[in-house]
């Protein structure tokens, strides 16, 4: 057995250490958001947060994350950042598929706690991970200004 | 709960009873059942599918698609008593915005509060439906008017019963925002309270049925609705195919043929087995030619968990036939498409006599064009996931074409097609790949493995781009002879590229015409000589529709071929491009020797030139054409018609010294006339620019030795944030909703490479004729 904190919650789970943290996120604890794009943290859809800080699931084993604390999609919307985030998505209408949002969502939150007023460099940088098939870069940008207050317009 | 709820769980538990499902209320099930089997079982009394209407030759648009159109809304309406009106959309969302945009057609026409409305995935079931294969960029263009006149139909049975409760005359009343008022005494109804009474009232004749004046559209083209799924996929909620969870669930994998053809000899699973978590190692018999959307085979490992099953796959120890591609390799195939191009072929259009104009001609140009093969790297990779009970099959899957997942299903476990329900998830991304099913097919072939137990088949990223449906290869031969002026007098176009139709019919070996119709054949200059020819392409790997298919290497020929003739007739592109196209002018496209239209009819979409043109001026001016800019930057061009719209895009490059490419802006404008969700519309074009600019610049798969040579996004690289254009303006021509809609989701892509290429040439003199441009800018 594996203790994880989970979104706050403690969970054990019976599947070998090595196992990486999205599997066990999503068929072991049914936490479907988090989601699977490469398993080699190469495209961003994954991307939780572990202790505060954006990793990829798809390549974290579980073995490494006793006495961390682990935040997915799920939960992001109860903390500040993460719901203004989850907001301005909506309002600027930057979904397409939206299977890559959660990722996007979770590394865009990521850099408003850390920098609240980003430039475009900084969110080039932030973002260079998460890969959009549909293409809606021009408003994730948008969106993560607005969320940091900024007057973003649909690019 | 509330009434629709009751509903929606009641039908949800009776699915595999493709007669059991939407109606107005409880109460008219009965009565629509009556009437089903009255009438065969499944054609309803209005919306005739065009089988039924098969002495009316020849069908075009929806009428001639499989199973047509249904615009009945006792099959799209469903209002509960509680006053929500649930609206069935049976056209899968990948990101077009169809859930949003199919069900405020039918909202509009109905009065309905879309605050009040909910939406349902229909399951595959075109009988039922209509046609569901959501591509071809064909949702909004077919099903417009069925689900407009679905909507008035419902909300004409609402206000009769209204004005039956009252007493009163019909005209009396009319339906506003969820309720019918009686207006001389301002009495009210909401839809909750009349649903039953309006259910069984006939549905009206199509001759009665009363549009909406477009001026009382209060959704349609106002843009101003929030994205119906947007919270769900924001919080993580949102359910696409590889989200399927089923109590008891098994997870697979499967290890496949790596070339196409290729089998397994045997294969040794007692490592796999050792694996923990690893329940079952299964051979999945592999599907003799032509592919079809059968599985490729292999050999499963089902497993409690989706990692696992991935550990026990590494520990298969398989001995593999190729077969008879394994020498497939793309250098050396460039070099037999090249020698196809370089010889007279199979001349599919002929206007006046190319070879003795050329000859007379001022001058002679000729430049040839290679396109890689793609992939289509939807973020979702396939997945599906099926179970077996008491005989019957349910399958879940982010699936364009339900009834061909449901059919191969069937077909494939021996049973008949009632017996198996596809549930249609959210698709993460489909661009043409999800059309193909085999993944469903493969869950449930693994269901029957195991009992009938949950499985769900996860694709990973390897499999998606080893074992891929890929967009084709082309090479793309153009000869041109000019005037004195440097204006175009004959003009040839060679093509050469393996058919999607190998996919369907072992051997084909030419584009079909529903190919050649996209962008090469259909080009409708001003040029008095033309010749089109299509040369023969073996395909040696499984060839499927990309978003926008065809149109990528023709287009990207085409509008590069035109810059390259007005470079060296020294003239600007863009003038030169509206010279080409000619004046306005609306062609037959029979006349274009296209016989195909996009299954559209001739007479109604014509291909206008003077859209093309409108397109192209629009593009250019709100780019700022002719403007000033420093060395290094410039401005490109490019016009195509696809999917019956017209688009042109205006990109702007800056290439740095040591060959940096930087896209600052893009300007698209689009005409696909009237516009049931303009923001929508935008997004779509948005994100074609960024697909094109993706393909352009980075996007190939090569093979070797029959084999796919990229394993996942650090090989196979698409275009991330910080390399994509920094601002996209959609400019949207004004249309008329009286006149035939366009396509949206896919004529976006054509014109971004070549205005892209075009671009690059102004910057910087070079000439961009290979794709991907990946390193070619380099010093």
């Amino acid at each position: 057995m594996i203790k994880l904190d989970i979104n706050g919650k403690q969970h054990d789970v019976d599947v070998p250490g090595d196992t990486p943290l999205l599997w066990v996120l999503r068929d072991e604890l049914g936490l479907t958001g988090t989601k699977f794009g490469c398993g080699m943290a190469l495209c961003g859809a994954c991307t939780v947060h572990i202790n505060g800080l954006p990793g990829r699931a798809c390549v974290t084993p579980i073995s490494t994350l006793a006495g961390k604390k682990v935040v997915t999609i799920e939960a992001i919307g109860t903390d500040k950042v993460g719901g203004t985030v989850q907001a301005a998505w909506v309002e600027l209408g930057v979904p397409q598929c939206g299977y890559c949002q959660a990722g996007q969502i979770m590394s865009a939150t990521a850099l408003l706690k850390r920098k609240p007023k980003p430039t475009d460099a900084d969110i080039d940088d932030a973002m260079t991970g998460n890969i959009c098939r549909c293409g809606t870069y021009g408003r994730i940008r948008a969106a993560i200004k607005h969320a940091a207050g900024e007057k973003g317009e649909a690019a | 709960m509330n009434a629709p709820l009751e509903l929606i769980r009641g039908l949800a538990a009776n699915e595999a009873s493709p007669d059991d499902a939407w109606v107005i209320a409880n109460v008219s099930r009965r009565r629509f059942l009556r009437g089903a089997s009255a009438l065969g079982g499944f054609v309803l009394a209005v919306g005739l599918p065009s089988a039924v209407r098969a002495a009316d030759p020849p069908k075009y648009g929806a009428d001639g698609m499989p199973h047509g159109w249904v615009d009945s809304p006792l099959v799209f309406v469903a209002i509960g008593e509680d006053g929500v009106v649930s609206i069935v959309c049976a056209r899968s969302e990948m990101g077009q915005g169809v859930r949003t945009g199919m069900p405020i057609i039918v909202a509009d026409e109905l009065e309905a509060d879309w605050a009040r409305v909910r939406v349902v995935q229909a399951p595959g079931d075109e009988a039922r439906y209509g046609n569901q294969d959501t591509d071809g960029s064909r949702s909004t263009r077919h099903f417009f008017m069925p689900m407009r006149r679905c909507g008035a139909a419902a909300r004409q049975m609402l206000e009769a019963a209204a004005a039956a409760r009252w007493k009163v005359p019909v005209s009396e009343v009319q339906a506003k925002n969820s309720e019918v008022v009686h207006g001389p005494t301002g009495r009210r109804l909401g839809y909750g309270a009349l649903a039953k009474e309006a259910a069984l009232l006939p549905v009206p004749a199509d001759d009665a049925i009363r549009l909406k004046d477009p001026a009382q559209f209060r959704y349609i083209g106002t843009g101003k609705l929030k994205l119906l799924d947007a919270h769900d996929i924001v919080t993580g909620k949102a359910q696409y195919g590889m989200d399927t969870r089923v109590a008891g669930m098994l997870y697979a994998v499967v290890a496949r043929p790596q070339v196409y053809g290729g089998k397994v000899t045997s294969y040794d699973a007692a490592d796999a087995l050792k694996v923990p978590g690893v329940v079952r190692v299964v051979a999945i018999e592999p599907t003799p030619s032509p592919p079809y959307f059968n599985p490729l085979g292999g050999v499963a490992v089902i497993a409690r968990n989706t990692w696992a099953a991935m550990q026990g796959r590494k520990a298969l120890k398989i001995t593999w036939d190729d077969g008879p591609n394994a020498d497939y390799d793309s250098v050396a195939f460039r070099v037999t498409l090249e020698e196809a191009a370089r010889k007279p072929a199979k001349v599919v259009r002929n206007d006046g006599d190319f070879a003795a104009a050329a000859a007379a001609a001022a001058k002679r140009i000729e430049a040839e064009y290679y396109l890689p093969h793609l992939a289509h790297a939807s973020m979702e990779p396939p997945a599906a996931s099926a179970r077996i009970v008491q005989g019957k099959c349910e399958v879940w899957g982010c699936f364009q074409s339900p009834q061909a997942a449901r059919d191969l299903v069937a077909k494939r476990l021996g049973m008949p097609a009632e017996d198996v329900t596809v549930h249609v998830t959210l698709l993460g991304g489909g661009f043409g790949r999800k059309s193909k099913p085999d993944y469903g097919v493969e869950a449930a072939i693994l269901s029957k493995a195991v009992d009938g137990k949950p499985v769900k088949v996860v694709w990973t990223r390897d499999d998606d781009l080893h074992n891929d449906y890929f967009h084709t290869v082309s090479v793309e031969h153009l000869e041109a002879g000019v005037d004195a002026q440097g204006r175009p007098v004959a003009w040839l176009h060679r093509t050469v590229a393996p058919t999607i139709v190998s996919t369907f019919e072992a051997g084909a070996n030419q584009e079909a015409n529903w190919e050649l119709g996209m962008g090469v054949i259909n080009v409708p200059f001003a040029i008095p000589n033309i010749r089109i020819e299509n040369a023969e392409a073996i395909a040696h790997t499984r060839i499927g529709w990309f978003r926008s298919v065809s149109n990528i290497p023709h287009a990207f020929a085409v509008q590069s071929f035109v810059g390259e003739l007005a470079a060296a007739a020294g003239r600007d592109p863009k003038d030169y491009l509206l010279e080409v196209i000619g004046p306005a002018r609306v062609v037959s496209p029979q006349m274009l020797g296209d016989t195909w239209n996009h299954g559209e009819s001739p007479e109604r979409y014509p291909v206008d030139t003077g859209r093309l043109r409108r397109v192209t001026e629009l593009a250019a001016s709100e780019a700022g054409w002719g403007r000033s800019l420093p060395k290094g930057s410039a401005l490109g061009i490019a016009a195509h018609y696809s999917f019956v719209s017209y688009i042109a895009a205006v990109v702007e490059v800056k290439v740095d010294a040591k060959g940096e490419l930087t896209i600052p802006r893009v300007d698209i404008a689009v005409d696909c006339g009237a516009c049931v969700n303009p923001e929508r519309v935008i997004a779509q074009m948005q994100g074609s620019c960024v697909m094109g600019v993706s393909l352009a610049t980075l996007g190939e798969i090569t093979f070797k030795t029959g084999r796919a040579q990229q394993d996942n996004f650090h090989q196979y690289e698409v275009t991330r944030m910080p390399a994509a254009p920094g601002v996209i303006r959609v400019h949207i021509v004004p249309g008329d909703y009286s006149k035939p809609l366009g396509g949206v989701g896919e004529p976006g892509v054509p014109p971004v490479a070549p205005a892209l290429c075009n671009a690059i040439f102004a910057a910087t003199g070079k000439r961009i004729r290979q794709l991907p441009i990946r390193d070619q800018l380099k010093a």
